[in-house]
């Protein structure tokens, strides 16, 4: 009986594995593929709560009464060109880090700022002693 | 369902980022075949064309610009992984008031659907009711939507467009041409292919009142068959057929032909995109404002990808020669 909920789990364990993606790898290509993840998984979401039993895809046919709910496939139709668009954005602004840090590793950029910022202390108090 | 979840964990556990792309091509793919079992197949064909295709295609790319394999993690992620645990813990918590899959009772399929199954077909007079809502109901909506992608568009282009393209337009042609000497079964098996697929986008962008298709789908299949050109033949002649600077202008024109759409139903002394006054029988009207709606998302779509697709692509020339 409880099998009706087991697209929803599915969600909710693809969600969270999307999630762990995002905050335990420091790759920005992984941290986008998480992303990506997360995202597909709301669309699971939407599209199976449109599911109707016994119903057809919401193409008007005779001799058919029932049909899937057509709101949410239109909603996650925009939203997925929508998302693309998105993606693609941040992986312009990946390749923008890469060229600047000559890294996509978190963990490399935020040494790399330390240390300028730690520089630029350094230069400071040096200009203040002057 | 389960395969899913499989490939999820194997993308979370492999270092090697170009079998992570690969698999999250497949990713796509299988959730395009669930939307088709869950009768959403205009979803399904969105999924798998931008799924499957353009967004491995960009992350490919993308990989090719900057590294192939993931840094090992040093530390534990036991945060992390207790983070995830909870919020999961609470949100499977929370499905358990949710409504069985496929109750025809359920409070979504109660409230505004069955206006739209049933008075869609003479108030807009089209099969595909998802069409209908896209286009018709849901048009302001849509509108925002494409402003988005064209927006995207625009980011991407001002992220990556490189100052003084003219000079190293030379040694990006011969590092074409010695790309596409080899592969030669490639290149005249996808010559013959791509007027089919560019036909294909086509047929979907008019079949769209029809049969599963639409705008979207026809802009992202199109951008597909030029990128596919351009990854075949070589950047350079595919600028020729499209150069940078026409496919932006395209882009601008697909979101004001949809906007002039809105304001000339205005001027017919209609709201803003209503399409009913645009003929005299209102249920043309709303054929005619779809027609243009659509053609309006197809090309904005379709030139923004190829514009993201360029940018990306572009990006890559000058750093090899940088190498070399």
């Amino acid at each position: 009986m409880l099998m009706g909920l087991f697209n929803n789990w599915v969600v909710v364990v693809l969600m969270m594995i999307g999630l762990y993606i995002v905050i335990a790898h420091g790759n920005l290509i992984k941290k986008i593929v998480g992303l990506t993840i997360f995202q597909t998984s709301v669309f699971i979401f939407y599209i199976s709560m449109a599911k109707v039993d016994g119903g057809t895809a919401p193409i008007l046919m005779a001799n058919v009464t029932k049909y899937a709910n057509p709101l949410p496939h239109v909603l996650i139709l925009t939203a997925i060109v929508v998302g693309i668009a998105t993606t693609a954005l941040a992986l312009a602004l990946t390749v923008r880090i890469k060229e600047a840090y000559s890294s996509i590793e978190e963990e490399s950029i935020q040494e790399q700022n330390t240390k300028q910022a730690s520089e630029r202390d350094e230069l400071d108090s040096r200009s203040e002693q002057y | 369902m389960a395969l899913l979840v499989v490939i999820a964990i194997e993308i979370t556990r492999l270092k090697d980022l170009f079998a992570v792309v690969m698999l999250t091509g497949i990713y796509g793919l299988v959730s395009a075949s669930f939307f088709v079992l869950m009768d959403a197949v205009d979803v399904a064909f969105t999924e798998a064309s931008v799924g499957a295709g353009i967004s491995t295609l960009l992350m490919l790319v993308v990989i090719s610009l900057t590294q192939r394999s993931e840094h090992p993690v040093r530390y534990r992620p036991f945060g992390a992984l207790l983070v995830v645990m909870l919020t999961g813990g609470m949100l499977i918590y929370g499905t358990l008031d949710m409504p069985y899959m496929g109750a025809g009772d359920a409070p979504i399929h109660i409230h505004i659907a069955p206006r739209y199954l049933n008075d869609s077909m003479q108030e807009v007079g089209v099969v595909n009711v998802v069409t209908a809502v896209l286009a018709s109901y849901r048009s302001f909506d849509t509108f925002g939507e494409l402003v988005v992608i064209f927006t995207a568009g625009i980011g991407v282009s001002a992220l990556l467009m490189k100052a003084g393209h003219r000079d190293d337009k030379k040694q990006a042609g011969s590092i074409n041409d010695s790309m596409h000497k080899q592969h030669l079964i490639l290149r005249i098996v996808s010559k013959i292919m791509l007027p089919f697929i560019m036909l294909f986008a086509l047929y979907v962008q008019f079949h769209g009142d029809y049969g599963p298709g639409g705008g979207f789908q026809a802009g992202v299949i199109f951008a597909a068959a030029i990128i596919l050109y351009a990854l075949l033949f070589g950047l350079t002649s595919a600028h020729r057929v499209i150069n940078q600077t026409t496919s932006q202008l395209v882009a601008a024109f697909g979101v004001l032909l949809y906007g002039s759409v809105g304001l000339v139903s205005l001027l017919n002394g209609g709201n803003f995109l209503d399409y009913n006054v645009l003929a005299s029988n209102p249920v043309s009207g709303q054929h005619l404002g779809i027609l243009f709606i659509e053609l309006g998302v197809g090309i904005t779509v379709a030139s923004v990808m190829i514009t993201i697709f360029f940018n990306f692509a572009g990006r890559q020339v000058p750093q090899k020669n940088k190498d070399s």
